[in-house]
């Protein structure tokens, strides 16, 4: 496998977590109360922190290239790099929605990290599989979080068992994207050190029926599905995302705090 | 030339303390997890506690002023994701303290599976409730006692 590819591949992954981290973010001093305001903010700061490691990696694998003219840093890449280079799954440049909206996007999300990184900590690629052993201890947490706020929402008032609804219909057909997969990841779950995305399909259905099962939440229908993020097209969310995120380091390169 | 044996470099070390926990050391806590000394240079290997905690790079500045302060001047820090940090590093002496600062200790993560509540810091009653999985800091989350209503913070298991 060429090294393109897995940088491709921890790229993914990194824009990623940093994305829907960005997202969750915006929750600061929003939440609905204290507490949940400190627990999303919490979890974002926790994306925030895999996202670093696989940027880190990522950049030390650019920085091996003979061409030393263009340094690369875990900055650089969060903050210089365009729209279409960013190959997040679209469901976490979604915007925040309601607090609905967070608690399913965030549930769905952490079913499919949960079983993403369970396999990765097996990855032949020993930085990747640090990362997932250090990483599933708190997904395991937002996972855990999330699917409380499903049932709790779910079968709650009918004002929250509708806005749960609701967050469905909105968010359903961005969850297909997450497992089918791209060249990168076919090439590096080849190789043993990605993950195919496929095989956990039947997982991830699994426990997300239990918990809307429990939520008193139907499972939805198969329907169409957007696909892109991964390749570099987005919705017109993350642009507007990503020039907010970006503004300061576009405007003085090299800023520090 | 300060004295470079690891028992010196290590009692060194004693005197960091966690910048939101100021009753733990880096020892109680479980981050240090080598010292390799090469020659003059002090290489210290430490491992992360949450992927975002920012008391990370807190400690990693305070080791390395630690250091400067006692007169070693070449001083490396590296940090390793694997084995993942564990509140089973903790020592007892850093459970202990961290009870009588207020603040109820992880239990060991072979116990998790019963799912115990933690004991009240301050009252000792295991009659206690979760009020959030989320608290002040990533490592902790927020419970109260049924018994003397104290609301009280607790170390994750991790």
């Amino acid at each position: 496998m060429n090294k393109q590819t897995l940088i491709d591949y921890i790229l993914h992954l990194a824009d990623t977590t940093l994305i829907l981290s960005q997202r969750n973010s915006e929750w600061c001093a929003h939440g609905p109360i204290l507490e949940q305001d400190i627990a999303i903010t919490n979890i974002s700061l926790d994306l925030l922190g895999q996202s670093r490691y696989l940027y880190q990696y990522a950049a030390a694998l650019l920085n091996e290239s003979a061409d030393k003219t263009n340094i690369h840093s875990e900055d650089s890449l969060a903050y210089m790099r365009t729209e279409r280079e960013f190959k997040n799954l679209l469901l976490t440049e979604l915007p925040k929605g309601d607090w609905a909206q967070t608690v399913l996007r965030q549930f769905l999300f952490s079913v499919y990290q949960y079983l993403l990184f369970e396999q990765l900590q097996k990855s032949k690629d020993e930085q990747l599989a640090a990362i997932a052993q250090k990483s599933i201890k708190e997904t395991t947490y937002h996972l855990k979080w999330s699917s409380d706020w499903v049932i709790r929402l779910g079968d709650g008032t009918d004002e929250s068992h509708a806005r749960m609804n609701k967050a469905i219909e909105m968010l359903w057909e961005y969850t297909g994207e997450l497992f089918i997969p791209v060249d990168y990841e076919i090439e590096s779950a080849k190789e043993g050190i990605g993950t195919d995305t496929a095989s956990l399909k039947q997982h991830w259905i699994q426990k997300v029926k239990d918990v809307f099962e429990e939520a008193t939440l139907q499972f939805p229908k198969d329907r169409f599905m957007q696909t892109g993020g991964k390749q570099g097209t987005h919705t017109e969310n993350l642009g507007y995302m990503l020039a907010e995120m970006q503004s300061l380091q576009r405007t003085y390169p090299g800023a520090e705090w | 030339m300060p004295d470079t044996s690891k028992q010196k470099i290590l009692s060194i070390l004693d005197e960091v303390c966690d910048p939101e926990i100021p009753v733990l050391t880096i020892s109680d806590l479980g981050i240090i997890r080598e010292l390799i000394i090469h020659g003059e240079e002090i290489e210290i290997v430490i491992t992360p506690t949450y992927s975002g905690c920012p008391a990370m790079d807190a400690i990693s500045m305070d080791i390395r002023l630690k250091l400067i302060e006692h007169g070693y001047k070449k001083v490396k820090i590296t940090s390793v994701l694997s084995p993942a940090w564990t509140t089973d590093w903790m020592s007892a002496d850093g459970k202990r303290k961290l009870k009588e600062y207020g603040i109820a200790p992880p239990g060991n993560r072979s116990d998790e599976a019963s799912d115990r509540l933690p004991a009240c810091p301050q009252c000792n009653s295991t009659n206690t409730k979760l009020l959030s999985q989320f608290g002040s800091t990533a490592c902790k989350a927020l419970y109260q006692c049924n018994d003397c209503k104290e609301p009280f913070d607790y170390f994750k298991c991790h």
